[in-house]
Order: C-alpha cells, then structure tokens, then sequence
C-alpha cells in the first residue's frame, strides 16, 4: 500500500496492517515513544492495536525531544 | 506610558513597521516573558528579546557556565565560565539594553514553585533539557492559563509549538506522558549541532513578540519541525486531543505534581 509518511511517499507490502506492524515495516526509530498521527488525528497508544492503516492514508511520526538548556 | 527621544531612536526599525508602532513598541516594554532555562534555547531567546525592548525578562536556571556550554549558549562568554547562568545572561541583557529590567530565579523549576513564578509574566518560553520540566511548565501553564512556547531540541533536530490554554493543543495532547528516565538521551549524550538552538530559541522569541503586539497568526495547532541536515521545515497539523491528561474532556491531571518517572530536576540538582 501506498502511503504518505512525515509527508513523503512511501509504499510498504500489505492491503492494511496496524499501528504496530506499519512502525515495523516503516521501520520507524523508538517505536515505544513515538507519537503516531494518523490522517491529522493523534492515535491513542493503547488502540496501536485496533487502528488500521490503508492505502493512501497520512502518517506522521513525533518524536520527543528534549534537549534546551544544557 | 510614551517613549523617550532616546527610545523612538532605538526602536526606530520597529516603529517604522505598521503592526509595530510606537504603541506598539510600549507594548513591549511593558512586557513581562519568563525564559525558563538560560541555556542553547534561552540564549538567543533573551538576547532578541531584550534588543526587541520586552520590558521584563526573567531568568530561572540554577545551574552554572561550563566549557561545554559555550559552543551554543551564545549569551555566555568565555570568562563566565563558573558563573551563575542567570547571573551571566543578565548582564548581558543589561549591556544590550538598560530599559530592559531582568529579574533572575536562581534556582530549579519544580511543581512547588512554578505557579508563582509563571504567574507574574505574560508570556513563558521552555527552553529547558529535561522531560520532567518541559511536562511541568505545559501543566502550570496549561492550568495556569499563561500563552508559553515549546522548545526541542537533539542533534540536528529541533522542533516548537505554541500552546494558548484552552484555545490549542498543549504538548500533552501530543506527547500524554514524559518517557521513561534515560529512554530519549539529551543534548549532553547525544550532541547538538550548535546552530540548532539558535533557529529554534530565536523561533521562540518570535511567538512571545508576537504574542505582545498581538499581531499575526501564532505557532498553535502545529507543531513546526526542523530538520538541518536538509535545512526542511515541515508544519504538522496537531488537533486538541479529547483524551489529552490535562487539557482534554476529562483530565485526570488537575494539580502539579513532579514526574517521578522522568528525569528529575533534583538530579540535575546533585548529580
């Protein structure tokens, strides 16, 4: 499926996976604390599970960032 | 309150703008932002700030100018190194402009003290290291009600957000809880190109003076990203979240507290 990830095309094997299985086949960097949007909404982290990705859909990933002052 | 002779010239290039003026520029000095943090972030924050003439700056940082400081916290110079941040950044607030009055909060921001102290200023901007800080200053000023910008910062990356209480989401609604102690590392493990703070510090200055004048369109609603590897900004739309622990329909977090998870400002403290 074809998707647009951190506003750039990208295509990964599937018809639709999870929230899980697109941070692994995207192999997105700390999957434990990323932030996933999904279509503009901010998907809750407990509903990683239950939420599907499809073709054509928006993903972007927020990351923490910390640094500031010293 | 009406300008000297002495301020129409300096703040000439500011008058001369139609959204600025001098009423305008007596907006700004009877201004008040807090920078919490003197650091890569606070630097160019407070010496735009205090050019720009905002009337009163304060400074909470407890810590000290080392050597690894100066390749970005471009406030404090070479002979400040041991010297209270605040200290060192208020002097040179002062050099750039006397009619800024600076007040310093030599110490450590923590659920006890933050309200406050936050509650004295218009306007707060996070320039702070540290997740259980960066939680703390969007829950005071989230509950609080006071308009702050976010700050990030990490190796070539940085990223904002302006947060306006109840009107855009706060840092929660994108991030509900800080990571686990030690999870993200910070500038101090993993670097930072010395440049980065200053774009974002300097972005961040930005939204407080707009935010004063009142003029334009604020960072809320979008959470700007820079990347300066490939010098690429990139906006993305960040709604109010409904479940956000602070903000949303049915907060669970009413009253400050420390995140005993994160990285605590008291191990900075005695490290």
């Amino acid at each position: 499926m074809k998707l647009i990830v951190n506003g750039d095309p990208r295509e990964i094997a599937g018809e639709t996976l999870d929230i899980h299985a697109t941070l692994s086949a995207l192999q997105v960097a700390d999957p434990l604390y990323v932030t996933v949007e999904l279509n503009g909404e901010i998907v809750d982290r407990a509903a990683f599970g239950s939420t599907r990705v499809k073709n054509g859909d928006a993903l972007e990933f927020l990351y923490f960032m910390g640094g500031g002052a010293r | 309150m009406s300008l000297r002779a002495d301020q129409v010239e300096r703040y000439s290039r500011h008058i001369l703008l139609q959204d600025v003026g001098g009423k305008g520029q007596e907006q700004l000095l009877a201004g008040r932002v807090l920078i919490i943090g003197a650091g890569g972030l606070g630097s160019p924050a407070a010496l735009y700030l205090a050019a720009a003439g905002v009337g009163t700056i304060g400074l909470a940082d407890a810590d000290v100018v080392d050597a690894t400081n100066l390749q970005r916290q471009v406030i404090h110079f070479t002979p400040d190194i041991g010297r209270p941040k605040v200290v060192s950044a208020a002097d040179k607030i002062r050099a750039i402009n006397p009619d800024v009055t600076v007040q310093t909060h030599p110490e450590w921001i923590c659920a006890a003290n933050i309200a406050d102290l936050i509650a004295q200023y218009d306007f707060v901007i996070d320039g702070t290291d540290n997740f259980a800080t960066k939680f703390l200053i969007n829950d005071a000023c989230v509950l609080g009600k006071k308009p702050y910008s976010h700050g990030g910062i990490l190796r070539f990356d940085g990223q904002t957000l302006t947060v306006m209480p109840g009107a855009s989401a706060c840092y929660r609604c994108i991030f509900p809880k800080p990571p686990p102690k030690n999870a993200i590392p910070t500038c101090s493990e993993a670097g930072v190109i010395g440049v980065l703070p200053g774009v974002i510090g300097t972005l961040q200055a930005t939204e407080a003076i707009k935010y004063l004048l009142g003029i334009g369109s604020l960072l809320t609603g979008r959470l700007l990203t820079y990347d300066a590897r490939t010098l690429k900004f990139r906006e993305i739309a960040i709604q109010r979240n409904p479940k956000c622990p602070v903000c949303g329909e049915h907060p669970t977090l009413t009253e400050l507290k420390d995140e005993p998870d994160a990285l605590h400002t008291c191990d900075l403290e005695n490290p």
